[in-house]
């Protein structure tokens, strides 16, 4: 059981504040790190692993300074983004060398259990240069799990990624999560999070902007509108009572979807009001569904907070 | 699209591989294997064998029209090799043996784990000389011999000045490759400019660089008439190369210690 504590890290790089006065605790499970391009994702994750100082603040894995501390790397297994790895060796050179390098008193079965975990063995004696994108990923993973590290840090892991070689790696994330290993990934696709980390963390802006489920973020965000879609025996003559309480600030007849959409401003209130502004004007209601309780929502949300 | 917000229950981790009581001090085999590989591959390799090829080549042809000859052997051994390809090939053994990995981020792989800092460099010093010292000290000594059969020991004086001067080179260079992305064009300047231009017409220059400490060697080598002469003296050359080589090879450590990854944020 693993902890990264980010303490009240900043990182600027000159006049540029990448990150903004952070601090969060990443514990055992699937994390995912969320934000938009340039949000500073990749600058935590980088100070997670040792790869940059904080400009104030700490980052510590379980109580040690990550910063020049090698020993650190016993404990931690890193999927950088970038592409470069050696393209000279071959998949099962390139993960025997890194197991070598981590001192592993066996490094060839190490090697080759990590790449059957990532399904690689069949491609293990080609060059690197010869491998897809999703295969080049699938080998880093590889090398990142050689040592069986009890922090598993990616950035951006799905990148370049086809379904398949999607869904294979989150199956083995959730492996990895299920284990008790600590697992962060970064990733600007809200999919990709939504489907994979039971808990969120949104870096917006260098700034740490929510944190959490995804739902409980979204229930937080009460002063922010909430759209509805609401199928009704009467649209308008229920549109014309929500419009007239206070918790709606907008409804919108769609006449498409042969429904209404509704922005509700006071949560709370307007799960309140619906029922019983229906039932005064006897009219049922046949559907009611949040029609923005996606992460892309969220998100957005958040982005333009 | 619905979170799969409840994870399975918990499956205890594997226990981790054993690992061996302590990393190696100086040389790490797979550091080591890894700049051998990348300096020895196909087109660096070919940059690594033309100037030996062509000093060789120049060798055989004079000894062919003139004979043997300690005159051209000293001109050509010190004008050619000790001048030109000994700090070219430092170059780029010095600056190949870590700025590509550098560049193309994947010296990640060998930070990310728990080998000191200084242990990296140490190992990729250490095949930066070997390599340097094989094509450049290696054919000096061969092209000493073919020119003048090693009379008055100019061959033997020459292949000892560029092997030590292979260790200051690639110490240096290597340096560069850590701290610059223009390492190949700053060892260029330094070769090119420094050495052969401002050492040629500045008096002050010429005591600085590597080429003459690695002269101050020949000269104690080589017998007395031989025509070979230093800025420097045997003693303040040995200090300097020295000093040279540990300094360099101590900031490139405490650099690489301190190796940030360019932010893409």
């Amino acid at each position: 059981m693993s902890l990264i504590q980010i303490k009240s890290a900043s990182r600027w790089f000159g006049n540029v504040v990448a990150v903004n006065d952070v601090s969060l605790d990443i514990g055992p499970g699937i994390t995912g790190l969320l934000g938009p391009n340039g949000a500073g994702k990749s600058t935590l994750i980088h100070m997670m692993s040792g790869f940059l100082a904080p400009s104030s603040g700490e980052v510590t894995l379980n109580g040690g300074v990550i910063w020049q501390n090698e020993a650190a790397y016993r404990e931690i297994g890193l999927v950088p983004e970038r592409e470069g790895m050696y393209d000279y060796l071959t998949g099962s050179e390139f993960v025997l060398a890194n197991a070598e390098l981590h001192g592993l008193a066996e490094p060839g079965a190490a090697a080759r259990a990590a790449l059957e975990t990532v399904e690689m063995t069949a491609a293990a004696d080609r060059r690197i240069a010869t491998y897809s994108k999703g295969m080049r990923q699938r080998v880093k993973m590889a090398s990142a799990l050689v040592h069986h590290p009890s922090v598993l840090l990616l950035d951006e892991p799905f990148n370049g990624m086809d379904p398949r070689q999607r869904m294979h790696l989150m199956d083995l994330l959730r492996k990895m999560g299920a284990q008790g290993r600590t697992v962060l990934f970064s990733s600007h696709i809200l999919e990709e999070v939504e489907q994979l980390a039971s808990h969120i963390e949104v870096i917006v802006a260098g700034r740490h902007a929510a944190s959490g489920d995804f739902r409980k973020i979204r229930r937080l965000m009460t002063d922010r509108p909430h759209q509805y879609l609401i199928r009704s025996s009467d649209d308008r003559a229920l549109a014309a009572a929500l419009i007239a309480d206070a918790s709606t600030s907008g409804i919108e007849i769609d006449r498409s979807e042969g429904a209404l959409r509704v922005q509700a401003v006071d949560f709370h209130r307007f799960a309140e009001q619906l029922p019983r502004l229906a039932r005064q004007h006897s009219i049922r209601l046949l559907a009611v569904s949040p029609s923005d309780e996606s992460l892309e929502s969220v998100f957005s949300y958040l982005v333009s907070a | 699209m619905s979170s799969t917000s409840t994870s399975p229950a918990p499956a205890p981790v594997p226990p981790a591989p054993a690992r061996a009581p302590r990393g190696p001090a100086v040389y790490h085999p797979t550091v080591g294997r890894l700049t051998l590989r990348a300096l020895l591959g196909r087109r660096r390799a070919l940059i690594l064998m033309a100037l030996p090829a062509l000093l060789l080549l120049i060798s055989v042809l004079i000894r062919t029209q003139t004979g043997a000859d300690d005159r051209a052997a000293a001109e050509i051994l010190g004008g050619f090799a000790l001048a030109a390809m000994v700090p070219l090939i430092g170059v780029v053994a010095g600056t190949g043996a870590i700025g590509p990995e550098i560049d193309d981020g994947s010296v990640v792989y060998l930070l990310s784990k728990p080998v000191k800092r200084h242990v990296i460099i140490t190992t990729k010093l250490l095949v930066a000389v070997g390599v340097t010292m094989l094509f450049t000290a290696l054919p000096t000594l061969v092209a000493g011999v073919i020119l003048g059969g090693n009379s008055q020991r100019i061959a033997v004086a020459y292949a000892a000045a560029a092997a030590v001067a292979s260790i200051a080179y690639s110490a240096v260079f290597l340096l560069m490759g850590t701290v610059s992305r223009n390492a190949v064009v700053l060892g260029l300047v330094y070769a090119l400019v420094w050495e052969a231009l401002f050492g040629s017409l500045v008096p002050g220059a010429r005591a600085l660089s590597i080429q003459q400490w690695g002269l101050s060697i020949a000269e104690r080598i080589a017998a007395p008439g031989a025509g070979i002469e230093s800025e420097v003296g045997l003693a303040a050359g040995i200090i300097l190369l020295t000093v040279a080589t540990v300094g360099a090879t101590w900031y490139a450590g405490r650099r690489l210690r301190a190796l940030t990854l360019a932010g893409e944020a």
